[in-house]
């Protein structure tokens, strides 16, 4: 008990223990284990043959924090930053350190550009994005979403609604802003 | 080849995508056998990692053979079955040389706070991830392995992250004979730390989750005693009545960033993104856990901000741990314990799901469908 010295006691004992359940401790020495201690210093246990790695071919102006005092040897090189989301993901890393709220948040904003600019991109060529087949949404009629969903108590139940409707907002959006724009092309022709 | 590519928040596709080269003398070009959708994935899927770009290829863990190498590879040859921890690493600066290979000052441009991760966003580095038929691997000498020729691909691709990482967290809460230990989040990551906290010589080992069916895994294949924290009014105060109003002396954070069980966190993290992570498990940790104990937190957390109740990790006197997992680290005694009987990581594997149906795979793993708890994904089903 919390209120008197001893620890209260186990309902099973270290050999009762051992018995039941495969493998109970066999790490049991806490120095004898992988990640002990925490900073281990053997420069050769990894195979690296170099002090510093041979750098990667820098092909277009990679985009860096300025925490680092040089482009890293080697990154990935997926996904170059092109239009609009392009140009706020490169000002947000010239611009702030990772210690600024400002850098996260421009990045996120570059993040939902992005989605936007990449779909509507979409339409103009033979693959048009498809909200239905690239959520996955169909699979609740196939995997049980309905009972997986009503099954026991489930807290997320209580935003399971929202999903959709982050989904659908910019469809909806968009949706309604072309309708609307067509409408008005229309009226003024009627004219 | 063909590759899951994601396309904004929710939504991804299959697409036909150039197969990947070798930029770098030390890069090897793996030939993806097995991969997995890991629960740090639904971050990315769900728009919460700043910089996740539309085009992107998700996957960190992954499994393949061997299909080219750069010239000054020595370690892997073409042809070999190789493993590949989701640490990007170089092996030589200064965090490599001691150990914290998931902290690697050399693959990251983009941010110094993090390491290199395959398919984890422009954050961690801006590599194409193993969700494909071909996947390429910097500092190939360095972070891949053979898998054993008595470990099979199921097994082995769990080794590449969910297995290796809830082993460290067992870890990091620093366990001794007949510790108390709480486990929050019965997903892959949260049933392997409960099962290793017994091989550490924990007393007591608790899994806290709200899905039933994750529960009972916890109890089936981590010996666990579980509770469904939808059934309290506060999960906090039972876990107090349950361990004699001591607290438990280590508690496991395997939830992170999109944690339920407190409305307003989770809409403000999840779904409006204005934290860095929703951290309703982290905070029940911090009040469940006794005073002078240790939490160990590896559910993953955005770079901005989130509302932690940190006072009271003050006052308590908690000793609170971190990291990404350096996978390879973890390995030889991972493959010992295996041998050995004592863990069979594949027992909870739920769904095995062609490359081409990954869109739903995400969704009911995601939604958590169909009992679902760790979807393994094939490039080239037979
Ligand atoms: N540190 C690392 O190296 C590392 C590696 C892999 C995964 N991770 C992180 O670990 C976490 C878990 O990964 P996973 O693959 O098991 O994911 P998962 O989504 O399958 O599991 C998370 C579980 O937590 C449960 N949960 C939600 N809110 C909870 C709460 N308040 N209390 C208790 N349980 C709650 C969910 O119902 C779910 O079962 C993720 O955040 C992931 O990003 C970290
Ligand atoms: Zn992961
Ligand atoms: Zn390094």
């Amino acid at each position: 008990m919390a209120y008197t010295a001893d620890k209260p006691k186990l309902a099973e004992s270290s050999d009762e223990l051992r018995t039941r359940i495969p493998g109970w401790g066999a790490d049991l020495d806490p120095k004898d284990r992988p990640s002990v201690p925490k900073e281990r210093f053997d420069p050769t246990l990894n195979g690296a043959r170099w002090e510093f790695p041979e750098r990667q071919p820098e092909k277009w102006p990679r985009e860096r924090s300025i925490e680092h005092k040089f482009l890293t040897p080697v990154f990935g090189t997926s996904c170059p930053p092109k239009g609009l989301s392009g140009m706020i993901r490169r000002y947000s890393y010239r611009a702030y350190s990772e210690g600024r709220a400002a850098h996260w948040l421009l990045l996120l904003a570059a993040d939902r550009v992005d989605a936007v600019e990449s779909t509507l991109a979409s339409f103009l060529t033979r693959h048009p994005d498809n909200p239905i087949t690239e959520t996955g949404v169909l699979s609740e009629f196939t995997h049980h979403g309905l009972p997986s969903r009503l099954r026991g108590k489930r807290v997320d139940r209580g935003h399971h609604l929202l999903d959709p409707v982050l989904v659908a907002a910019p469809w909806v959006l968009a949706g309604g802003a072309v309708y609307l724009a067509l409408r008005r092309v229309a009226g003024r022709r009627r004219r | 080849m063909r590759a899951m590519v994601y396309r904004g928040p929710y939504r991804l596709r299959v697409e036909e995508k150039d197969r990947p080269a070798i930029e770098h003398p030390n890069d090897a070009i793996i030939k993806v056998t097995r991969a997995a959708i890991c629960g740090s994935d639904l971050h990315l899927y769900h728009g919460m990692m700043p910089d996740t770009r539309v085009g992107m290829t998700f996957g960190h863990e992954f499994v393949g053979v061997v299909d080219e190498i750069g010239p000054s590879v020595r370690n892997v040859q073409p042809g070999d079955r190789v493993m590949v921890p989701f640490n990007v690493y170089c092996g030589s600066c200064f965090f490599c040389a001691r150990g914290l290979f998931s902290n690697c000052h050399n693959v990251n441009p983009n941010a110094t706070a993090v390491g290199g991760i395959y398919g984890y966003s422009h954050t961690c580095g801006g590599y194409d991830g193993g969700q494909a038929e071909y996947v390429r691997v910097p500092f190939a000498d360095i972070g891949p392995s053979l898998i054993p020729e008595w470990m099979d691909d199921d097994d082995a691709v769990l080794l590449t992250d969910a297995l290796a990482t809830g082993y460290f967290g067992a870890q990091l809460g620093d366990i001794v004979e007949g510790d108390v230990v709480v486990v929050f989040g019965a997903g892959p990551v949260g049933l392997y730390a409960a099962k290793s906290a017994w091989l550490m010589g924990a007393g007591r080992v608790i899994v806290i989750d709200h899905l039933d069916y994750r529960l009972e895994k916890a109890s089936s294949f981590a010996h666990a005693e579980t509770y469904n924290f939808g059934e309290y009014d506060d999960i906090v105060v039972h876990l107090k009545k349950i361990t004699d109003h001591l607290g438990a002396d280590v508690v496991i954070d395997a939830v992170g960033a999109e944690a339920d069980g407190n409305i307003l966190q989770h809409v403000t993290a999840a779904k409006l993104k204005l934290q860095g992570g929703s951290p309703v498990a982290l905070n029940w940790a911090i009040d469940s856990v006794r005073k002078g104990g240790t939490i160990s937190v590896m559910g993953a957390y955005g770079p901005m901000f989130s509302a932690v109740k940190f006072g009271d990790a003050l006052n308590k006197g908690l000793t609170l741990r971190m990291n990404q997992c350096p996978v390879k680290r973890q390995w030889p005694r991972l493959f010992e314990h295996i041998r050995n009987g004592y863990l069979k990581p594949s027992d909870i594997v739920t769904h095995r799901i062609p490359l081409e149906h990954i869109a739903e795979a995400y969704h009911i793993f995601s939604a958590k469908l169909d009992g679902c708890i760790k979807p393994l994904i094939v490039p080239n089903p037979a």
